[in-house]
């Protein structure tokens, strides 16, 4: 553990070798950490490492079963998120949670509104707190508009803003950028940078590591709910941090294998949705995976969910293995050898209150039947088999798949689709929110499924991702294909060129 | 790691309809031992009776809830089928040829229903509560404030006739027989998989290619058919085709499978937890009413049961869930 050589201040939050167990589980065992005015302080850890259990300790929502928590070096027991709050520690989540009908303001004063005589709102002190707060920040955004029209980006702007009215000193940032565009990370490292210099102390959580050595000072990893390391970020490499996190040497994160493509098994013409997306014709082959890059909001989604039906198109075709497709129609799509898996699978991908071995099953109401009847014989052996070949992380079958870890849920959707035998696979975010031990496991998944003749069509907002994966790299803008990238030639600069319209191919 | 051939998920659910059905049987027991004129032929033969017209709709009703749904306009429906069976008698008319009649407007209702949720996408409570009122004027207008009596013989007596020497009413029966179909289709078919699915996550079932909206009006239909022949069933039991019959229905349908642990929510219960809140709530009623307890206490303790059973079920699940959060945390513990 390297402390910055200076005696320099004191830690504003410190953990002091603590332990916490739920039941059997021990979520943590003897972790510190030190968290300075001044410092963004990455936490590091796969999935189950302990990282959210860490977060709630500091937050109050845990208490230690052992350690210490230190306020200004001084133990402090929080009884409750509040006490938390009260001594200046704020927590901002992934995904934000404000009035959608109350403005800004009101989201940020919500509970201690400014009063005037006889106890009516001063909505004057109101916007004008709030827009101090907007300016403290360096952001523009209007006091008044209601925060049901805010992008994700906007609102976590107003989450910390929201902190900074309680006169927060440190802020724990839960995966932050999980749902952001380029530009919206940008911005939001912008504020981060801002109060670091007005001597917050920032906890920063994400799996994406580039992340990581963009902001942060140092990073402290978990593995396991154990403490492993606390280093300076300098000086460290991608490759040392995932092995700190993972505990052995990955092999590599994009196992891509060399592949002939084959004859195409989804061809895509002129496909269009008014207003949505104009004019998109592609093909993929067999053993290829074609990457579909852009910002969030080009149109990506959108295209997918038409293809397999889940939106009707207007115009144009679609044709798997030489069969139209239906508008509308996901039944056919899926009869023709077409599998989906969704961007949001916490609503899309699973229903999280049924079995993983239901959820599985859905996608076999056709197949695991007998003389009409669901064969639950099959229907069983068909979701075990398909789980375990996908090393899903389970106690039994029949538990319910939202208490599985969110790798292990996107294991279930990946099971749930490869169980019907796809021709053509659409995977849209398949990474996302997933640690990376799993995100490996995935892109190995994918690489072995289009070696097996399977054509894979990957959307991702993970640059890396698409150009390890990607055979060919499509890329959308504003709802309209505009390049197509050999391998050879797809880096970041050129897909970012064409993602934002800088250059039509 | 895998340790099969369990299924807790369902432990809830079946334990809630184990409890109902528990509670039922004790009350039987208790009924036929303790409270006079309970276990003579006639008294049970009443129960029943009046108990099928509710555990008729309840079979479709359980679908419809389990998919996430609801149909409040069952017991106008009902209704509106007795009227027009009246009215076309007063025609004069055979019966043969009005019982196909009434039936297809059962499934026209139903049609309008389903067409109502599933093509303009409105919630089906307030479409059912249109419905409810609209239905059962139509039935006044049909049928005025008549009341059909005069139905053939052999009808009336199959409606309110016992098999044999036993109390089993001969309407029993084909009951039995639907319940069982019902049974399958929810619990063992494809059909009934994507209904659980439906309900419990709907965005989700469609995105696994479940034809959600195709699925959703074959179930307002088959409510409709099902109320109609319970409206049938009515006039003919109670020798009494009126626009008011079957008033009130609804809330007795609802209340009986909400106590047999089908969640309001949809995507949990079991239809024999239905059917066994069904009998439950009769029988009590029926209990209550030879102990001579007063109305008013009757509906006291009908709606202490209805909170008790919506509330039920939702303990025991979050035991349930406690339990497989601990054991999935066992084994991959959630940061």
């Amino acid at each position: 553990m390297t402390h910055p050589s200076d005696t320099g201040p004191a830690p504003v939050l410190a953990l002091k070798d603590v332990a916490k167990s739920f039941g059997a589980v021990r979520a943590l065992r003897g972790v510190s950490l030190e968290l300075f005015p001044g410092e963004v302080h990455a936490l590091a850890g796969e999935n189950g490492a302990g990282k959210s259990t860490l977060i709630k300790t500091l937050a109050g929502v845990h208490r230690p079963d052992a350690g210490r928590v230190l306020l200004d070096g001084e133990p402090v027991v929080f009884h409750g998120p509040g006490d938390a709050r009260d001594a200046g520690i704020a927590v901002i989540y992934q995904e934000p949670t404000l009035f959608p009908d109350l403005s800004i303001a009101e989201n940020i004063f919500m509970g201690r509104l400014p009063r005037r005589a006889f106890g009516r709102i001063d909505h004057k002190a109101t916007r004008a707190a709030t827009a101090a707060l907007m300016k403290r920040l360096g952001v523009e955004l209007d006091p008044d508009r209601p925060a049901s029209g805010l992008s994700i980006a906007d609102q976590q702007i107003v989450e910390i803003a929201k902190a900074l009215s309680f006169d927060a000193r440190v802020l724990i940032m839960d995966e932050p950028t999980a749902a952001l565009t380029g530009s919206e990370v940008a911005r939001l490292f912008g504020v981060v940078r801002t109060l670091r210099e007005q001597g917050a102390a920032v906890l920063f959580i994400s799996h994406r590591l580039e992340e990581i050595f963009e902001i942060c000072r140092r990073v402290t990893t978990l593995r396991d709910g154990a403490w492993i390391a606390t280093e300076q970020v300098a000086g460290m490499t991608e490759d040392d941090l995932v092995r700190r996190m993972v505990g052995r040497d990955l092999d590599e994160l994009y196992p891509k294998q060399d592949v002939t493509p084959g004859e195409v098994a989804l061809s895509v013409r002129r496909l269009t949705r008014e207003g949505v997306f104009t004019d998109v014709s592609f093909d993929v082959r067999r053993g290829e995976i074609v990457g579909l890059a852009g910002l969030v909001g080009a149109g990506r989604t959108e295209v997918a969910r038409a293809v397999f039906g889940i939106d009707r198109w207007d115009a144009g075709e679609v044709v798997v293995d030489g069969r139209p497709l239906t508008s509308g129609a996901p039944s056919t799509a899926m009869a023709a050898g077409l599998a989906l898996v969704p961007e949001d699978r916490r609503a899309q991908g699973l229903v999280m209150d049924m079995s993983i071995e239901r959820n599985i099953g859905l996608t076999g109401l056709r197949t695991t039947v007998r003389a009409g009847l669901m064969d639950r014989g099959a229907e069983r052996s068909r979701a075990l088999d398909w789980a375990i070949r996908l090393q899903v992380k389970y106690a039994r079958i029949a538990d319910t798949v939202n208490t599985l870890s969110g790798g292990n849920q996107q294991k279930v959707v990946l099971a749930k689709w490869l169980a019907t035998g796809p021709q053509v696979l659409i995977v849209d975010e398949p990474t996302r929110g997933i640690d990376v031990g799993t995100k490996a496991e995935v892109h190995r998944l994918l690489s072995e499924l289009a070696a097996d003749g399977v054509a894979v069509l990957m959307i991702s907002s993970d640059l890396p991702e698409i150009l390890g994966m990607a055979d060919r790299v499509l890329v959308m803008h504003e709802g309209r294909l505009t390049a197509e990238i050999a391998r050879t030639e797809a880096t970041e600069e050129t897909v970012m060129a064409a993602a934002t319209g800088r250059a039509a191919a | 790691m895998p340790e099969p051939l369990t299924r807790p998920s369902r432990w809830s659910a079946l334990r809630w309809d184990g409890v109902v059905g528990a509670v039922l049987i004790v009350l039987l027991l208790f009924s036929f031992t303790f409270v006079d004129g309970f276990g003579n032929a006639l008294n049970l033969s009443f129960l029943i009776g009046n108990t099928l017209p509710i555990a008729l709709v309840a079979l479709p009703m359980t679908l419809l809830v389990v998919s996430g749904e609801i149909d409040l306009s069952v017991a106008s429906t009902a209704g509106l089928s007795g009227a027009v069976m009246g009215a076309l008698w007063n025609q004069g008319m055979t019966i043969e040829a009005i019982i196909p009649v009434c039936l297809l407007l059962g499934v026209v209702c139903g049609l309008v229903n389903g067409l109502l949720v599933t093509r303009l996408g409105l919630p089906s409570l307030a479409v059912t509560i249109g419905t409810l009122a609209a239905y059962r004027g139509i039935a006044q207008i049909v049928l005025g404030s008549d009341a059909v009596t005069d139905f053939p013989a052999q009808y009336l007596d199959f409606a309110a006739g016992r098999l044999g020497d036993t109390f089993l009413p001969q309407a029993f029966l084909p009951f039995v027989v639907l319940f069982a179909i019902a049974v399958v289709v929810l619990h063992a078919t494809p059909f009934g998989r994507s209904l659980f699915a439906i309900g419990a996550g709907e965005e989700a079932a469609r995105f696994a290619g479940v034809r959600v909206k195709r699925h959703k009006l074959i179930l307002f239909t088959v409510t409709g058919l099902m109320a109609s022949l319970t409206g049938i069933f009515w006039a003919l039991h109670y020798a009494s085709a009126r626009y008011d019959n079957a008033t009130g229905l609804e809330l007795s349908v609802i209340a009986a499978v909400l106590l047999g642990g089908i969640d309001f929510d949809g995507g949990k219960g079991t239809l024999g937890g239905a059917i066994a809140g069904v009998f439950l709530l009769g029988a009590a009623q029926n209990v209550m009413s030879l102990q001579d307890v007063s109305a008013q206490s009757q509906i006291v303790v009908t709606g202490v049961l209805l909170v008790v059973s919506v509330l039920g079920p939702r303990v025991a699940r979050q035991i349930s869930v406690a339990r497989a959060g601990r054991r999935a945390a066992a084994s991959t513990p959630t940061s």
